[in-house]
């Protein structure tokens, strides 16, 4: 339970919660394993990059987060980094952004030490995001931007502002990007316009949330980009994916994120535990890379890596 | 003890996969403490010499273990004399079931070819299995774009055939949405977990179906084994549903000797 040392604020009840519930925690702790989960001893600090409150049971953000922290724990997941709200509205207004981002620091407060909020924005209200950027992460607890959802792409000239906004907390960037077979929804990111905005901003970290989901083409696009992170989740647990982004890109490029609630987190964990990849770059795709990325702004707020 | 109803042997045709050489699957699957696999061909999708395909699917699964790989051959329905392919799963490879890729075969299951093939597994106890989607069909291959199977006729066919078994695979995204009551109450209709997703995802499927309808299966190595694996973990299930998704209930369906 080496983690724990690192995270003061790990919450009492979750911390007996996860004694208890064993499981794949045991497998990742190198505790008694289950049948059939991976074999070997395990110890890696788990963070999750990507996770949303929506199809998550419950009727108050404080509920539907007790539902993932009970999850993670039965996975051995130490922290959460979480966006958007209950929100599948593709096309919110500036009211229901910030109602999502209430719902996001609700449910956040409820497990302090295992959960962070990222701010839901839109170049689509350029003035408003800035605004919301400063309430939730440079005046609040939010310590990330998005993920950025299907709205407008996010190679347009409005994303540039919020871009800086982000800079200047040193706050990394989680963009939603896809490749479509039969071509992506209107404003929908691909990992191409994520590549421009990137390059516009090379002192700003950016999150390739899906790696465009066709990641045989989304880690290729991404490549040459250093401050592009690819990351994992939203598509289906297809084996190869993990060890052809650690070939490519490295493994200080590569993280891990569930997508939860629409997806498990059992999915995209298995991508890496399941990956033949060695246990260094494991480490760092299941959370040293992330821990590395939002250290200046955690620090900055008074939390531990 | 672990059935994995869902893993395949052979090649990919897109990618080559960690485990995709029969020794290596086998040693991956007994790592993870699987103890016994059912097991269909890559091969079976696109070959159209399916003959061959089964027999080195048979030979495969007779070489590294009897009773651990439990092979499950490739029929085609489209193809002229499919009647002698399902004779020598049954009869000369000793078959428990066979598995079927209608959309890469071309056929829906409104096909009579289809109802004459179910007809002819039931006459042989012989188990089927339906692939539903072998990918997102987001991601799939330009050229080689194949929709979901349309299960939508299946409940009205099960009820013709009241001794078949049909195990459902690789459905969950493909079926998302839609009942499956009708299914359910249509005969012994199984659902094996590969593609199911979502927070808790099994729990939430286990609400819907009877416990003993769910098979565990990961549909390696295709996907990460440890997927399903974890999927069940996640879930949060008691030890004794955990127990019945993991094998007993494949065990009830093919008994640890002999065919079904």
């Amino acid at each position: 339970m080496r983690w724990l040392d690192h995270s003061p604020m790990f919450h009492r009840r979750t911390l007996l919660t996860s004694i208890c519930a064993g499981g794949a925690w045991g497998i990742l702790r190198g505790q008694p394993q289950r049948p059939g989960l991976p074999g070997a001893a395990r110890r890696f600090r788990v963070w999750d990059a990507h996770s949303h409150l929506h199809a998550v049971p419950g009727d108050t953000p404080e509920q539907r987060m007790e539902v993932l922290i009970g999850c993670a724990d039965r996975l051995g997941i130490e922290r959460l980094i979480v966006s958007q709200g209950y929100s599948a509205n593709l096309h919110p207004a500036p009211e229901q952004f910030r109602e999502e981002n209430d719902r996001v620091m609700r449910a956040v407060r409820r497990f302090p030490g295992r959960a962070f909020g990222s701010v839901y924005l839109s170049p689509s209200f350029s003035e408003f995001s800035l605004r919301e950027f400063d309430r939730c992460v440079r005046d609040g607890p939010m310590v990330g931007i998005g993920e950025l959802e299907i709205d407008k792409r996010c190679n347009v000239p409005e994303m540039d502002a919020i871009v800086e906004r982000a800079i200047s907390m040193k706050a990394p960037i989680l963009q939603h990007t896809w490749l479509k077979l039969d071509g992506n929804e209107p404003g929908e990111s691909t990992p191409q316009d994520l590549v421009e905005l990137a390059r516009r901003h090379p002192d700003a970290n950016f999150i390739c949330g899906h790696t465009g989901g066709d990641w045989e083409r989304g880690i290729r696009i991404i490549r040459d980009v250093p401050n592009i992170l690819a990351e994992i989740a939203g598509f289906d647990p297809t084996a190869g994916v993990v060890e052809m982004a650690v070939r490519e890109l490295g493994p200080e490029r590569v993280v891990f994120g569930s997508d939860v609630g629409g997806r498990s987190f059992a999915s995209p964990l298995a991508k890496v535990l399941g990956a033949d990849i060695p246990d260094s770059a494991k480490e760092l795709v299941l959370g040293g890379n992330l821990r590395r990325l939002f250290a200046p702004i955690l620090r900055a707020k008074g939390h531990q890596a | 003890m672990i059935v994995d109803t869902n893993v395949y042997l052979s090649r990919w045709p897109f990618r080559r996969l960690a485990g995709d050489e029969t020794p290596d699957l086998v040693a991956r699957l007994r790592n993870r403490n699987v103890t016994q696999a059912w097991a269909g061909s890559f091969d079976g999708i696109l070959h159209k010499d399916i003959g061959g395909v089964n027999a080195r699917l048979a030979a495969d699964c007779r070489t590294y273990g009897n009773n651990f790989l439990v092979p499950f051959g490739s029929i085609n329905p489209k193809l002229p004399g499919w009647q002698e392919d399902t004779r020598r799963c049954a009869k000369d490879y000793a078959m428990p079931g066979i598995r079927l890729h209608p959309n890469y075969h071309g056929y829906d299951l409104k096909d009579p070819a289809f109802r004459e093939l179910l007809h002819a597994a039931a006459g042989h106890r012989l188990i089927v299995q339906l692939v539903v989607s072998m990918e997102d069909e987001r991601t799939q291959h330009p050229l080689l774009r194949v929709a979901h199977v349309d299960v939508s006729a299946l409940p009205a066919l099960v009820k013709t055939e009241p001794s078949l078994r049909l195990v459902l695979l690789n459905w969950a995204r493909a079926i998302r949405g839609q009942p499956l009551q009708p299914l359910v109450d249509a005969g012994a209709v199984y659902f094996e977990i590969s593609m199911v997703e979502g927070i808790e995802g099994i729990a939430r499927l286990a609400e819907r179906l009877p416990p003993e309808r769910i098979l565990f299966g990961s549909n390696f190595p295709l996907f990460y084994l440890e997927s399903a694996l974890l999927k069940i973990e996640e879930s949060g299930l008691p030890e004794d549903r955990k127990k019945t998704i993991l094998g007993e209930n494949a065990r009830r369906i093919i008994p640890q000797t002999g065919r079904p």
